[in-house]
């Protein structure tokens, strides 16, 4: 190891960096739908909502090849929406750290919103109604008291997608594959070190670090949940 | 139509309703010009499904609400005023003040959204009027039941409402909050001037507030 941090390579470094990077980009682009999809399945009774609940869960049980797959048909250079963004936007997923978010975000997404889901299920409708009755109109309702009264299950649910973005591997890999420095994550460098003889050292020292950031996601998570649990029981 | 019967119309009740969820099924009709009328009936008679209708929490199958000259529903006519912007006071069975938020930012909660020109209630009034002012900076949990009612009334007031709702303020509280509690009532009732809706099953309770006594439910005692 000729240079780095705390034992850590450059490319390790890298990838750590850019994971952390993807993930937090992921979580902030999907948390306002999250919000609003949690809020729409929690609150809301419309028709057709039994299918946006299984396409929202979708992600969670397809292969992630396939969602790959699928991203790169839609989002790619040649896909109608890659194509719609580039010319309009500028805006550029293929191969690109934000192709690795976008996958990221997608696979943390079920997660997430269900995740907001239940901590909106959870404030009680009637603070709702009565705040109506004090002249709230339906957004300052939302911002004033569901929101408020929500917000450590909402985070929880950030922290989750976070988790599962910073761990993504398949659909992210199939989309942008595995490019030092842009699209190379924490789990695309854990695979591409194992497909190199000699580097089980580093294989080892990476998945650590996985471990690690996952456990102290989920900690955060569920500590977040139990915050808003003895919170509403006043 | 003439100066008098706008007056007349202006004031007083008339509510004639269908309402329908599941299996239950309940119709009421209620015409009073009194200003402050009473709804008694046993548990399970509708009443605070009356409330919520009257509030714009319930919509109604068939029928009119039409309360100060305000028509708040009308089916035939295809009015139906969301319940944010019927300026309905409602005070709550169970109180429903905001647990995230203190004393003084649930009474003031419904004073940001009225128009100044309605404004007729102001905070240092309506807190001397119902004795919170030493509970201001405190939070909602260690409230007791009959200073939490108060709270409401004074949320409800400051939100500047048209008419107010009281939905059995007194029956969480044990007989000695009630006898707390009831003069802070008939003093909102003599010192607010507002047309109000009191449901209780309580007929002496009733007495002290209401000029006007209507029973739901239709079963006979």
């Amino acid at each position: 190891m000729s240079s780095g941090f705390a034992g850590f390579s450059d490319a390790e470094l890298t990838a750590i960096a850019l994971s952390l990077k993807v993930a937090a980009a992921a979580t902030a682009c999907s948390l306002p739908f999250g919000v609003a999809v949690g809020w729409l399945l929690a609150r809301k009774r419309f028709p057709g909502k039994l299918l946006v609940d299984t396409l929202m869960y979708l992600p969670l049980v397809l292969p992630p090849v396939v969602t790959g797959y699928a991203l790169l048909l839609g989002f790619g250079t040649q896909g109608p929406i890659g194509r719609f963004l580039s010319e309009h936007f500028g805006i550029v997923f293929a191969f690109r750290w934000t192709g690795a978010a976008l996958a990221s975000a997608i696979m943390g997404f079920p997660l997430m919103a269900r995740a907001i889901r239940l901590s909106i299920e959870a404030v009680d409708p009637r603070l709702e109604q009565a705040a109506s009755t004090l002249g709230a109109n339906p957004w300052r309702v939302f911002f004033g008291v569901t929101l408020p009264l929500a917000w450590p299950g909402l985070l929880a649910g950030a922290v989750l997608c976070f988790a599962k973005a910073l761990g993504e591997f398949g659909a992210t890999i199939t989309f942008v594959s595995n490019i030092a420095g842009e699209t190379q994550t924490l789990s695309s460098a854990i695979w591409g070190l194992m497909q190199t003889p000699g580097a089980e050292s580093g294989v080892l020292r990476l998945a650590l670090v996985a471990v690690a950031l996952s456990f102290a996601a989920v900690f955060a998570s569920e500590w977040l949940v139990q915050r808003q649990r003895a919170g509403t029981q006043r | 139509m003439n100066a008098n019967a706008a007056d007349a119309d202006a004031r007083g009740f008339d509510i004639d309703i269908e309402l329908r969820r599941g299996s239950f099924r309940r119709a009421f009709a209620i015409r009073s010009q009194a200003r402050v009328i009473a709804v008694v009936g046993d548990s399970g008679a509708g009443k605070t499904s009356l409330l919520h209708a009257i509030a714009g929490l319930l919509r109604p199958t068939r029928g009119r609400i039409v309360v100060a000259g305000e028509t708040l529903f009308d089916r035939e006519r295809r009015i139906d005023l969301p319940a944010h912007r019927r300026r309905i006071g409602y005070v709550f069975q169970d109180a429903r003040l905001f647990p995230h938020l203190d004393v003084r930012a649930n009474l003031l909660y419904g004073l940001r959204g009225a128009a100044a020109r309605e404004r007729r209630f102001e905070p240092a009034d309506i807190v001397e009027l119902l004795g919170v002012g030493h509970l201001l900076a405190r939070g909602t949990a260690g409230l007791s039941g009959g200073e939490m009612q108060r709270v409401a009334l004074g949320r409800a007031l400051l939100s500047q409402p048209r008419i107010l709702l009281l939905d059995e303020p007194l029956s969480m509280l044990d007989m000695n909050r009630r006898d707390e509690l009831l003069p802070y009532l008939q003093r909102v009732r003599e010192e607010s001037g507002l047309p109000m809706i009191y449901v209780s099953h309580y007929p002496e309770e009733v007495r002290r507030i209401a000029e006007d006594v209507h029973r739901v439910g239709g079963s006979e005692e």
